[in-house]
């Protein structure tokens, strides 16, 4: 039943993508950038479990939120060892785009695929709300400019050394920034920069702490603005 | 070896251990001994409120399962189930409230999936002491983080609750934590064990040395000296949790399940004990294959341990690779322990000695059962509300009462809590009732916790009713059919008539409510001796509300969105001031008689605003009650930021009289809602319009809405600070 509504809907991305999600233990966004990424492209994506060691030649690998291994040791850390990375390394080399989202971010900063890393927020606390944030003129991001998307996390502080921070600038790195609804710079957590999500150098694998997934579906009445950012890896 | 200490320690009366001698027939062991005890706590025995349980309405054509299981059980068509249920952690929270708070969220959700159920969404019912008290601040922050901690890492969405302060919890926090989880009708999973030779199968985490004795320490009085009870805290771990629910989910799909039980209070003790009676089988189990993660463990240990993340299931026959294979996968412990028997005792081996061998029909059927004296609550002055005069100007008082910590924004609380995970929030914390769509379908569900502590303390008749008539007017408010509640009976200690008459009292209006409203009870908790030093808590029956929308397209908002619709108040308002935030804000603390709750209006006025909204004639809608109509009226307003003007009469019973029953709606179609109101005879009066930035009282401009919002959110986040 679910599958004919989504079709009626007729807001695919290019037709036949397939997608991959990977579930990480204690992944808990992975059903939900599932079924955004199905709407989107109209073709179930992969399910890859985090000890399978090969995934299929795919158009988009997404790494879901979640907190991987309860973020026990440090976000992201034990993940960013887990025996799929091996893979999710292999087809980054191959310029396949990668998506990491929350906790899918904070692997891809331990696995060194991302720079920086994810510090704790500036409050010490875990914050939930609907954020703004800019989309730069970054290949990976969607041209609206300001766009409203949920945050929830207790680490998405980001962080990186200086000249880090000067490379993502000089290279076009940096995706999206947090900003007010009327696009004024903000910042929910202390991210350097008001940096929500960049990308790497070469512009094919992007990670940022706000959640598209959750604004995609029409029905639900709670925004769009994910489709749009979705849209924009998928279709780049 | 068992003396009269022993006896005490283990919370014995020597009535009880009296009965315990003649059950076994001779001396127990001392982990018989330990069995007993945890087993006829009040905590899971239920002793000192079961008589008056009984009398509360359970069933509806609706309901699949009431009381008695670890979820209630509702049938919400196209073969989709609704299980849930509310839990106090209120004892464990106050000694350790991080642990005590997320043990408590996991607990609950334990309860709900074990019935086979997905949670989708968390509520949680917090009350703490004086603000000012010096523990209140870090109590409180322990808790929020502790909840969130758990739920977060769980992945499912924390969507609402409540948080209230009065001194009457400064010695005893409340911590109410309810789940709400979607199964199908025909693969819901009960705990009664069947099948003689089958395996009894532990899988999860580890036992620990953590939480023995918990049941019985929250059976207790608090003293000076409770926070020596620390070590009966458990500590919870929400990924071994969110491994264990992937788990039991994906062995649930199969049909290798005959019965499962979560091992909560009393741990392997309680779910043994149960699964064997309520199949009314035996159990023997062998305790050298529970996995341990510490070295030398007693059988007396092991059995009482309340190590968190843990299940008891009967498989069968043939089936114990299969679950093995799934549960190895999750990195999780899966070992038989034991099988069932014919023979209606409960065995525990432990290195090959017999470590306790009862007969369980007696230990669960001979439990202790107390008819309590007890004692009604005296009437109390109806405070004369027409006389009442304003002491201040009005936009004083109101900029007093929205900063009252009962008023004030709660949103430092929830916005530590993930309430948008799973996709399916159609509204979180801030509104009536939390609405979730019920996943992979338009249809939701909405939800809400209530209890009015201040109205309960006063008349526990009339505050039992207010409680659940204010979590049905919440649902209705969100254009939900209510169908169904849980209840968390939070009470001082039993013994003393006056809390036992409250403790009846509460249950009388409870259970009339429900009947009228049609309304049934089909899980819950009860809580007392929350006491400490002989100073009781005020009577707080939380009720946990569920109801349903056909489609996620009825979803009734409770906030104004635009300029220019006509405003209307529903139900009649008499102006009843006793027991109000507004006498409590103006420093008048004598406790005057509630408002009265007529649930025959309530009902009616509940069944024109549902009407209403499936003609289409509302835009918004929000229910009147703590704080009364200009309140409610600011509660509305506020979160879009859009102006009114209305015309009332300027008195405060009619400003900020508490009468019961009423909602405040916006329409674009005044002659329609007209109508249909006097078709139905239905009182609706006009109030005024939506538009402009501020508040306009009869022409006059009150205060600009962004000035009245900022005092509503100011008052938390600055005294956290502090």
């Amino acid at each position: 039943m679910t599958v004919i509504l989504y079709e009626s809907l007729r807001i695919y991305t290019r037709v036949d993508m397939q997608t991959a999600v990977i579930t990480f233990p204690a992944s808990n966004c992975d059903r939900d950038m599932r079924e955004a990424l199905r709407l989107l492209t109209g073709k179930p994506p992969l399910s890859i479990w985090h000890q399978d060691t090969t995934i299929p030649n795919v158009d988009l690998i997404a790494l879901p939120g979640g907190f991987s291994f309860g973020d026990y040791l440090r976000c992201g850390a034990m993940a960013a060892h887990s025996p799929i990375m091996q893979e999710v390394k292999r087809h980054a080399a191959r310029g396949v785009r990668i998506l990491g989202v929350c906790n899918g971010f904070q692997i891809l900063c331990e696995a060194g695929l991302l720079p920086g890393v994810l510090l704790r927020n500036r409050a010490l606390k875990f914050i939930c709300k609907t954020v703004h944030i800019k989309a730069n003129d970054n290949p990976l991001a969607t041209r609206k400019d300001v766009l409203a998307v949920p945050i929830a996390h207790h680490d998405g502080n980001y962080y990186a050394d200086s000249d880090t921070l000067k490379q993502l600038q000089d290279r076009n790195q940096i995706a999206y920034t947090y900003c007010t609804a009327e696009g004024d710079p903000d910042n929910p957590n202390g991210a350097a920069l008001d940096i929500a999500g960049i990308t790497n150098a070469q512009h094919t694998i992007l990670g940022m702490m706000p959640h598209p997934e959750r604004v995609t579906d029409p029905r639900l009445g709670v925004g769009l603005d994910g489709q749009r950012i979705l849209k924009a890896i998928l279709n780049q | 070896m068992i003396n009269t200490a022993t006896v005490q320690q283990h919370g014995f009366t020597s009535d009880e251990y009296q009965r315990v001698l003649e059950i076994m027939g001779r001396e127990p062991t001392m982990t018989e001994l330990g069995i007993f005890s945890v087993m006829w706590s009040e905590h899971c025995s239920y002793k000192s409120s079961r008589i008056h349980l009984k009398k509360l309405p359970t069933t509806a054509p609706w309901v699949i399962c009431g009381p008695g299981e670890n979820a209630g059980v509702i049938d919400i068509g196209d073969g989709d189930a609704c299980i849930f249920k509310i839990e106090s952690h209120n004892h464990p929270s106050f000694i350790e409230p991080y642990q005590g708070a997320a043990t408590g969220v996991g607990g609950i959700m334990r309860d709900v999936f074990t019935m086979g159920a997905r949670p989708i969404a968390n509520l949680n019912a917090l009350r703490f002491g004086d603000p000012a008290h010096p523990k209140t601040r870090s109590l409180l922050a322990g808790v929020v983080a502790g909840i969130g901690g758990y739920g977060n890492c769980m992945g499912v969405p924390t969507v609402g609750g409540e948080c209230e302060f009065d001194p009457a919890y400064n010695g005893n926090i409340l911590v109410n934590a309810m789940t709400v989880g979607i199964a199908k009708t025909d693969k819901i999973f009960y705990s009664a064990a069947a099948g003689v030779g089958n395996a009894v199968v532990y899988v999860g985490a580890k036992t620990g040395r953590d939480g023995i004795h918990g049941a019985t320490m929250a059976s207790a009085e608090f003293s000076e000296d409770s926070e020596e009870k620390r070590p009966t805290v458990q500590v919870g771990d929400p990924f071994t949790e969110k491994l264990l629910l992937e788990a039991c989910l994906e062995l649930m799909a199969t049909d290798a399940i005959v019965a499962i039980q979560d091992m909560g209070a009393a741990g392997l003790t309680s779910s043994s004990v149960e699964m064997a009676s309520k199949g009314e089988v035996g159990i023997e189990l062998n305790l050298d294959h529970v996995p341990q993660r510490e070295t030398a463990m007693t059988a007396y240990e092991m059995m009482l341990s309340e190590s968190q993340e843990r299940m008891l299931m009967i498989l069968k026959p043939g089936r114990e690779a299969e679950a093995q294979a799934i549960f190895a996968k999750w990195d999780l412990d899966c070992a038989v322990i034991g099988k069932v028997t014919d023979t209606g005792r409960l065995v525990v081996k432990h290195n090959d000695v017999v470590e306790a061998d009862i007969v369980v029909a007696p230990l669960v059927e001979k439990s202790p059962l107390y008819d309590r004296p007890h004692t009604s609550t005296p009437p109390r002055p109806v405070f004369n509300s027409t006389q009442a005069k304003f002491p201040a100007p009005i936009k004083d008082i109101l900029l007093k009462m929205l900063q009252h910590p009962n008023q004030a924004s709660k949103r430092w609380i929830w916005e530590q809590y993930d309430s948008s995970v799973g996709a399916d929030t159609l509204v979180a914390s801030g509104g009536d009732a939390a609405v979730v769509r019920v996943h992979g379908t338009d249809k939701a569900l909405a939800m809400t916790t209530d209890c009015t502590p201040r109205y309960c303390y006063a008349d526990p008749v009339t505050g039992g009713k207010q409680a659940v008539a204010e979590a049905w007017r919440n649902l209705v408010a969100s254009g939900a059919k209510p169908l169904a509640v849980t209840n968390n009976l939070n009470f001082g200690n039993p013994q003393k008539p006056e809390i036992m008459g409250q403790l009846v009292g509460c249950l009388q209006g409870m259970g009339e409510a429900c009947r009228t409203l049609d309304f049934p009870i089909i899980s819950g908790n009860v809580s007392l001796y929350n006491e400490t030093n002989g100073n009781a808590i005020l009577p707080t029956p939380v009720i946990g509300g569920v109801g349903k929308l056909d489609n996620v397209s009825q979803h009734l908002s409770n906030h104004l969105h635009d300029a220019g619709v006509t405003l209307y108040v529903v139900g009649n308002s008499a102006g009843w001031l006793g027991c109000s935030l507004y006498l409590r804000v103006l420093g008048d603390e004598t406790v005057y008689a509630p408002p009265p709750v007529n649930l025959d209006d309530e009902k009616s006025n509940g069944n024109f605003i549902l009407e209403s909204n499936s003609n289409n004639l509302l835009e918004a809608c929000h229910d009147l009650s703590t704080g009364g109509l200009l309140i409610g009226l600011l509660e509305f307003c506020l979160p879009h930021g859009v102006g009114v003007d209305v015309q009332l009469d300027l008195s405060p019973a009619l400003l900020f009289g508490e009468d019961q029953g009423r909602y405040i709606v916006a329409t674009s179609k005044p002659s329609d809602l007209e109508a249909l109101a006097t078709a139905h005879g239905i009182s609706l009066q006009k109030i005024g319009r939506s538009g402009g930035d501020s508040l306009v009282l009869n022409s006059v401009t009150v205060s600009t809405i962004t000035v009245l919002r900022e005092t509503m959110e100011a008052w938390m986040p600055h005294y956290m600070a502090a």
